[in-house]
């Protein structure tokens, strides 16, 4: 059976059907849900999508993570779910305290949409399972926010366990250490700022982003609620 | 039951020593050109305003450092300073 991938929709949040569009063509089967549910039941992977969760107002992710399905996503996570925070939602994931560090403004205060080469530094989390380390994806970004820093011991702490996921061939936006992506302890929770739906279909000028979906559903499919 | 008393906040919101302000630096690059040489250490950050009801003024710092901690600042990258005094206008 397809796994099932719920994608969190916030008000504000713009890359939901870009989402589910991507899973669906990639093999699985994905479904909205909205910030005001409380249960996850019966999903195989959560996706927070890309946008602007709440206006991002005060802080990107700052409101979003008050919603009442982040308690619902926390448990989710808490028991070995895959969850995927894309751009806005690696913001929210990191206000919610579901990884660690903070996206500040890029360096040089520019918005920037551009297409950036990212490499994948590991093959055992939830987003690059069975992803050759090395792998060099051309990924397409969109963000103000996207500058990853973290405090000195943070950084020694997810070099260590491995917990750095994508670095930027060329960092765009003065990511601490080029991190684009990181993932929890369990490694079942990971954030990047790439756009890998944007790049899933040759049509929209790369597929590059299809391993990564690819490797969601893997993961997806791995967890108990599949079976 | 004691009456409640209304306080004046003011949360002032800073980015932590040690992590890039650009818009801090940015500010600080552009005095120069406009004439005013000299001046260093510039900082970006929020300031917040509420009014917040409390029986005493611990009982409304203690309120207010947990609206700053929680909503206000991200503690990973910014340190707040929470000013509480009694309301100047009823």
């Amino acid at each position: 059976m397809a796994p099932r991938v719920g994608v969190v929709l916030f008000p504000g949040t713009n890359c939901e059907h870009d989402a589910t569009l991507a899973v669906g063509q990639l093999g699985g089967r994905a479904d909205l849900v909205w910030h005001h549910e409380t249960s996850v039941a019966g999903f195989d992977a959560l996706i927070l999508p890309g946008g602007f969760a709440h206006g991002d107002y005060l802080r990107p992710g700052a409101i979003a993570r008050f919603s009442p399905v982040m308690g619902a996503v926390a448990e989710f996570a808490a028991a070995g779910g895959p969850v995927v925070g894309i751009c806005n939602g690696f913001q929210v994931l990191t206000e919610a305290g579901l990884l660690p560090g903070a996206l500040q403004k890029n360096r040089g205060l520019r918005f920037l949409c551009t297409t950036v080469p990212v490499r994948v530094e590991r093959d055992d989390t939830a987003l690059t399972t069975g992803v050759p380390v090395g792998t060099e994806l051309g990924l397409p970004i969109n963000h103000f926010e996207g500058n990853y820093t973290c405090d000195a011991r943070t950084l020694a702490l997810l070099r260590d366990e491995g917990r750095v996921v994508l670095r930027y061939a060329d960092n765009p936006n003065g990511s601490l250490d080029d991190i684009a992506g990181v993932c929890n302890e369990g490694r079942n929770v990971v954030g990047l700022m790439p756009h890998p739906e944007r790049a899933s279909d040759r049509l929209l000028g790369s597929d590059d982003g299809a391993v990564l979906l690819t490797a969601l559903l893997r993961s997806a499919g791995a967890t108990p609620a599949a079976a | 039951m004691a009456a409640m008393r209304q306080f004046d906040v003011r949360v002032e919101v800073l980015l932590r020593a040690g992590i890039a302000d650009p818009q801090g630096a940015t500010i600080e690059r552009a005095l120069p050109a406009l004439g005013f040489a000299g001046v260093t250490g510039v900082r970006s950050g929020k300031s917040f305003r509420f009014r917040v009801d409390a029986a005493d003024g611990s009982v409304a710092r203690a309120r207010a450092t947990e609206v700053a901690d929680r909503l206000l600042a991200n503690p990973v990258i910014e340190e707040s300073v929470v000013t509480v005094e009694p309301a100047s206008t009823p």
